[in-house]
């Protein structure tokens, strides 16, 4: 069975029609890339699957479930879990405390009073876990708004990664990066892929990056589904070098 | 090193809280003065929880301090002279109107939700104001007084002997402080500190929001309506003053005042307040606007508040 069915979706926002009809199905296990220009409605597709926006048209199926009309905090316990174009974390809050809280939640501990030395110790070994995968061990105690962006952007990964997801939807996770951090994040993904065979929808729109990573590409242009395919027939596809590639190009 | 510097300050607030009776008459002050600070900083605490340690603004924190405050005078005037009783009325009250209105107002944020709060809590003014025969309408409550507490073994007279009355309210002042400290520590306080960060990330953790902040509402007024009861036994007396607008806007000023991010911030805050409004009231008839002017030079250059300026400076 599909992990993810998006079927026929549509955004209107008063006139504007920023997503228009658009499906989509994610296999477990597979990383699928959204690519499209700036305004294309990539974030408001994300939205959509995660619950920050309700869809005008269409149906939202997750492991089977209708989820469309849940609110978002159901859909992160259903096991979606996503990051932000702007990065979102507690700035005022330790890298280990944005951990820590996200691991929490996770374990389902969000209500408790009260820890056990035991639970406490799971707790700190899993967020010690995720501060290593992150590359964030040697800044686990430094305020979250003062650190790089590239590192924050690493943290609110690390947070949604927490949460042990079964779907990982990114939002443009290098916007904003010099290329050793672009570098850096794209290994981690990479990783969380390969290795740990996580399900991920990625949206990006630095080509290189997306190329080098998805099974499969969606390309979206005003709203609209332009073409969809591995990354092969993608490159090769002329409506899409004519819409997309070609003004990246220019 | 952080947890030592904590621990120390604790002992050094607590020491100071118990010796508080004595020193203060030799900074020219009165017991009932030190009383009242206790029971404005449990006041601008519990709203703290809610303001510093949740992030949600409420402007109308006397509706519950003051159904605190009326539910226990009436206890007592009505019902039956127990000291303990009237609490334990006071606080059911005043929690049970927190949860009924905070479930109706979960939904909005920043100024709408502490505009909506105002609004309710005047509606609670007008009541006791209107409600003549029974709440003693601008007049306030009289006829009633605090009543000796019976421990069995022995009897507290904590109506004729203030030191007494100061470390009764001094103990109930250390469970419910040690309470709120005690949650904010949980992983549910660390929930209320990442709603207080970042609301969306918040939710997309998968913690629902709406329901956590209903809950800090609700602890929050909890202990709000228990400051409202021992403000109301102080005073062996109780006005719809008690629950005006203006008294909300006085936990706003000191919980800001004495810096609503840190928990003991709100404490100073009181202890400034208390004797500010001592010491002017004697001489101008006006202190509310000194102490607003006071209050607005405070926001605009110290937004951290008066702890905040302490840390600052032992840090350089
Ligand atoms: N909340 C909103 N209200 C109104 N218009 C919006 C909103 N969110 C996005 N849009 C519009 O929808 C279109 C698609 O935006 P977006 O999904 O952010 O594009 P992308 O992520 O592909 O750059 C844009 O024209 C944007 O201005
Ligand atoms: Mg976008």
């Amino acid at each position: 069975m599909s992990l993810l069915r998006v079927e026929n979706v549509s955004k209107h926002f008063g006139s504007l029609i920023a997503v228009d009809n658009v499906s989509m199905t994610v296999e477990p296990g597979e990383l699928r890339a959204v690519i499209g220009p700036n305004g294309a409605g990539k974030t408001t597709f994300f939205n959509m699957i995660s619950g920050f926006l309700n869809q005008t048209s269409g149906k939202i199926v997750f492991d089977g479930e209708d989820i469309s009309s849940l609110w978002p905090a159901r859909r992160v316990w259903r096991g979606i879990a996503r990051t932000f174009q702007i990065t979102e974390v507690f700035p005022e809050l330790s890298v280990r405390e944005n951990l820590r809280i996200a691991v929490e939640v996770a374990s389902g501990y969000r209500l408790h009073l009260w820890q056990s030395r035991n639970i406490d110790g799971e707790v700190k070994a899993r967020v010690v876990d995720l501060l290593e995968m992150g590359g964030l061990a040697d800044k686990a105690d430094r305020l979250v708004g003062e650190l790089s962006h590239g590192d924050q952007r690493s943290t609110e990964i690390m947070m949604a990664l927490a949460l042990k997801p079964r779907l990982l939807l990114l939002d443009e996770p290098t916007a904003g990066m010099g290329d050793q951090e672009t570098y850096e994040i794209t290994q981690l993904i990479r990783k969380l892929h390969r290795d740990q065979k996580h399900s991920i929808v990625l949206i990006e729109h630095d080509m290189r990056v997306v190329f080098h990573l998805a099974d499969r590409i969606m390309v979206l242009a005003e709203g609209k589904m332009l073409a969809e395919g591995t990354p092969k027939e993608i490159a090769a596809n002329e409506t899409v070098q004519a819409a997309y590639l070609g003004k990246a190009a220019a | 090193m952080e947890t030592l510097n904590r621990q120390t300050a604790n002992i050094i607030v607590w020491l100071l809280l118990l010796a508080m009776p004595f020193w203060i008459k030799a900074l020219g002050g009165y017991t009932e003065l030190c009383t009242q600070v206790l029971v404005y900083a449990l006041a601008a605490m519990a709203l703290n929880f809610l303001l510093g340690f949740t992030g949600v603004l409420s402007f109308g924190h006397a509706a519950y301090f003051g159904l605190g405050a009326y539910g226990v005078a009436m206890t007592i005037k009505y019902l039956v002279a127990s000291t303990p009783l009237a609490l334990l009325v006071g606080i059911v009250v005043g929690t049970i109107a927190a949860a009924i209105i905070g479930w109706l107002i979960v939904n909005l944020r920043g100024v709408y939700f502490a505009m909506v709060t105002i609004a309710f809590g005047q509606v609670f003014y007008f009541i006791t104001f209107r409600w003549n025969n029974v709440t003693g309408g601008d007049d306030g409550l009289t006829g009633w007084s605090r009543v000796p507490i019976d421990l069995g073994f022995t009897r507290i007279d904590i109506l004729h002997n203030p030191t007494a009355f100061y470390y009764v309210v001094l103990a109930i002042f250390a469970v419910a402080v040690g309470i709120m400290a005690f949650l904010l520590r949980s992983p549910f306080g660390r929930t209320l500190l990442a709603i207080r960060e970042n609301e969306r990330r918040a939710r997309f953790l998968g913690i629902p929001v709406e329901r956590h902040i209903w809950l800090s509402f609700l602890i929050s007024c909890l202990f709000v309506s228990l400051a409202g009861g021992l403000y109301a036994l102080l005073n062996n007396f109780v006005d719809p003053r008690a629950l005006r607008w203006d008294m909300s806007g006085n936990f706003v000023i000191i919980a800001v005042l004495g810096g609503m991010r840190s928990f003991w911030g709100p404490m100073i805050g009181a202890a400034i307040f208390v004797v500010l409004q001592d010491y002017v009231s004697s001489m101008t008839e006006n202190w509310m606007s000194f102490l607003g002017l006071f209050f607005v030079l405070i926001v605009l250059f110290f937004p951290r508040g008066v702890l905040g300026i302490l840390r600052r400076k032992s840090l350089s």
